[in-house]
C-alpha cells in the first residue's frame, strides 16, 4: 500500500464523509471546542451522561481536515457507553490504533484535537484529571 | 529612442544552481511551491559561507589582528551589498538583524514605546502578515494608543479611499504595511501610504519581506522611513535580515537591544550608544549569514531582477489560468498583473491540509494554512487557504503537477 493509501484509507474516508455523531446534543452535560491554530480544525464536543457517569450520548461538530474530522468520529464511537473516569484517563495511543494510520507530528495534533476537547469537556462537568501528559498538546490546541 | 532590451531568464538552467532540486521526495522530483514561506538557496550562498568560515572567520571589530580585520572587511562588505540592493543613502542606516520580524519589533518598541500614547494611532492593514500587525498591536496596548486597520476589497486590495475613515478621532502616529502581501500577493501602494502618512506627521514602516526576493526594493522611491527585509526569502541564509531606517528617526531613537558592541562607553552609573548602525546591533553579529545574505543579493542581480518579476508574472498568470478550468476552485487575490508570484486557492469541500498532504505524495510542495495572516482569513470567511508560490527556479511543469494532484484530491475526498 502505498503511503497515499494507508493516510487516506478507505475507513478514514467513511469516518470524514460520513461522520458518526455528528450534530451537538441539546440538551447535554458536558461541553467544550477547541481548535488547533496551526490548521484551523475546530471541534465542538458535547456529552451527555447515563447513570454515575457514564457516556451515553456523545455528539460533535467541526470543520477542518479529514483527519481531524475522521478522528473525531471514530472516537464518540469508541467512548460511548464507558465511564467518564476511564476515558478521561485514556491513552492517546488507543484512539491512534484504532485510526491506525502513520501521522506525522503536525498531523497528530490533527487526530489528536478531538481527544483533548472530549477531555476537557469531562473534567468541567465531573472533574476528572486532565493527565499530565496533555499538558503539551493543551498549549497547542486552544481550548475554549 | 532608445529601447532596453527584456531580460528574460531560463529557470530549467537555474535550477541546476540549486542542490536541492538533486533530491527526490516520494520518489518523485521536486516540485517546489512554497518559496513565499523561505526559498531554496543557490550553490554560490551555500559556497560564500562555507568559504567564509574557512577563510575569514574571526570575530568582527575591535580584533587588531588580520584575520579579524578580514572577517571585518566580510561583514562591512555584506552591508554595502544590501545598502546597494535596498538604495538606501547610508550603509550606516542599514542595520543587521535576525529577519524582517525582528526589524519590525525594533521600531515598534524603540520607536513606538517612546513615540506613541493615548490619543494616537497606529494603523496597519488587514492584509498584513503578523510580523507587521501583533508588535503593532501590542505596542499600541501597551502605550495606550488606538490600533486601526485599513481594510481591503474582495479582491484583497487595500481600501485607500477609507484611510481618513479609518483615521478618524486619533492623531496617526505610524502607517504599518507590507509591500507585496505574502498570502495573496497582493502589491500594495506603499508610496501613496507613506504620502498618507507623512502628511499627517506619522512614519510609514513597510514590511518588504515578501516584495524583496521578487521586485526592486528601492527604500528613497518608496518613501518609507523603515522598510525590513528577510534573507532567507531571497535565497540567502536563515538568521539575517535588514532593518533600513532613516537616520535622523534613528539617531533619536532608544536601543532596543542592549549589550556588547553597541555602546560607546560604559560607566557604573549610565552608558551612552555608539554610532549607527552599531547601537542597534548589540553581541555578535550574523557574520557568516551576512555574507551569505550579499552573495544572494549577487545571485539575484545576476539573474535580474526584472526578469524574475517577469518570469513570476507569467507563471502566476499561467497558474491563474490553469486554476480557473477548475469550477470547484477558488482562487483569491487581485489580478496577475496586480500581484507578485502568489497565488492562494480553495477546493471545494477538501481542507487545505489534506490538499497539501495528497500533493506532497507527488512531491508538490505547497503551504496549507493561514500564513501568519489570521486576521486576513477571517475577512475571506475562510480558516485556511492552500497557498502556491513561485520563484526564479519555477517551471510550468510543476503548476501542471499542481493541478494534476488538485484533481486527485477532490477525487479522494470531495
Amino acid at each position: 500500500m502505498s503511503e497515499f493509501e494507508q493516510l487516506y484509507r478507505e475507513v478514514i474516508l467513511d469516518h470524514y464523509k460520513s461522520p458518526r455523531n455528528f450534530g451537538l446534543l441539546d440538551p447535554s452535560d458536558a461541553t467544550a471546542e477547541g481548535q488547533n491554530p496551526l490548521c484551523g480544525d475546530e471541534v465542538t464536543v458535547t456529552v451527555r451522561f447515563g447513570e454515575g457517569d457514564v457516556i451515553e450520548a456523545v455528539g460533535f461538530e467541526g470543520r477542518g481536515c479529514a483527519i481531524s474530522q475522521a478522528a473525531t468520529s471514530m472516537l464518540t464511537d469508541l467512548v460511548k457507553g464507558r465511564p467518564a473516569g476511564e476515558v478521561a484517563v485514556m491513552p492517546k495511543e488507543e484512539l491512534l490504533e484504532e485510526i491506525g494510520i502513520p501521522l506525522t507530528p503536525v498531523r497528530l495534533k490533527c487526530a489528536l484535537l478531538g481527544l483533548g476537547v472530549l477531555k476537557v469537556a469531562l473534567h468541567r462537568a465531573k472533574g476528572t484529571p486532565l493527565p499530565g501528559e496533555w499538558g503539551t498538546a493543551t498549549g497547542e490546541i486552544s481550548l475554549s | 529612442m532608445t529601447t532596453t532590451a527584456v531580460q528574460t531568464l531560463d529557470a530549467p538552467r537555474l535550477r541546476a544552481d540549486f542542490p536541492i532540486f538533486e533530491q527526490r521526495f516520494h520518489g518523485k522530483p521536486l516540485a517546489f511551491l512554497d518559496s513565499a514561506a523561505s526559498a531554496q538557496k543557490p550553490r554560490a550562498v551555500i559556497d560564500a559561507m562555507s568559504t567564509f568560515y574557512e577563510t575569514s572567520y574571526a570575530n568582527v571589530h575591535r580584533g587588531v589582528y588580520q584575520l579579524a580585520e578580514m572577517a571585518t572587511e566580510a561583514l562591512e562588505g555584506s552591508r554595502e551589498t544590501v545598502r546597494g540592493l535596498l538604495n538606501a543613502p547610508s550603509a550606516r542606516e542599514v542595520i543587521f538583524v535576525r529577519n524582517a520580524t525582528e526589524g519590525i519589533n525594533l521600531v515598534a518598541y524603540a520607536w513606538g514605546l517612546s513615540n506613541l500614547g493615548p490619543g494616537d494611532l497606529v494603523v496597519a492593514t488587514e492584509l498584513e502578515h503578523h510580523s507587521n500587525f501583533v508588535p503593532w498591536q501590542y505596542i499600541a496596548g501597551r502605550t495606550g494608543a488606538g490600533f486601526r486597520l485599513l481594510p481591503v476589497d474582495d479582491e484583497g486590495e487595500l481600501q485607500l479611499n477609507a484611510l481618513d475613515a479609518v483615521a478618524a478621532g486619533g492623531t496617526v502616529k505610524v502607517v504599518a504595511a507590507g509591500v507585496v502581501s505574502n498570502s495573496l500577493g497582493t502589491i500594495n501602494p506603499v508610496e501613496r501610504l507613506a504620502a498618507w502618512a507623512h502628511e499627517r506627521g506619522a512614519i510609514m514602516v513597510a514590511d518588504a519581506a515578501q516584495a524583496a526576493p521578487h521586485r526592486r526594493v528601492d527604500v528613497q522611491a518608496l518613501g518609507a522611513d523603515f522598510v525590513a527585509i528577510s534573507a532567507h526569502k531571497m535565497c540567502g541564509p536563515s538568521g539575517v535580515g535588514a532593518l533600513w531606517g532613516r537616520a535622523e528617526l534613528l539617531e533619536r531613537m532608544e536601543p532596543f537591544l542592549l549589550g556588547g558592541h553597541m555602546i560607546r562607553a560604559v560607566g557604573d552609573e549610565r552608558t551612552t550608544w555608539g554610532e549607527l548602525p552599531h547601537k542597534f546591533e548589540a553581541g555578535t553579529a550574523p557574520m557568516a549569514e551576512a555574507v551569505g545574505f550579499a552573495a544572494a543579493v549577487d545571485y539575484l542581480h545576476g539573474v535580474g531582477f526584472d526578469a524574475i518579476e517577469r518570469h513570476e508574472h507569467e507563471l502566476t498568470a499561467y497558474a491563474l489560468g490553469r486554476l480557473a478550468e477548475l469550477p470547484w476552485v477558488t482562487a483569491y487575490g487581485p489580478p496577475a498583473d496586480r500581484r507578485a508570484g502568489i497565488v492562494s486557492f480553495n477546493v471545494d469541500g477538501v481542507h487545505p491540509h489534506d490538499v497539501a498532504q495528497i500533493l506532497d505524495f507527488d512531491g508538490v510542495a505547497i503551504r496549507a494554512g493561514h500564513h501568519c495572516c489570521q486576521p486576513l482569513m477571517r475577512r475571506l470567511g475562510v480558516t485556511a487557504t492552500n497557498r502556491a508560490s513561485f520563484y526564479l527556479y519555477t517551471v510550468r511543469e510543476e503548476i501542471d503537477r499542481l493541478v494534476e494532484g488538485l484533481h486527485k484530491a477532490r477525487k479522494v475526498l470531495a
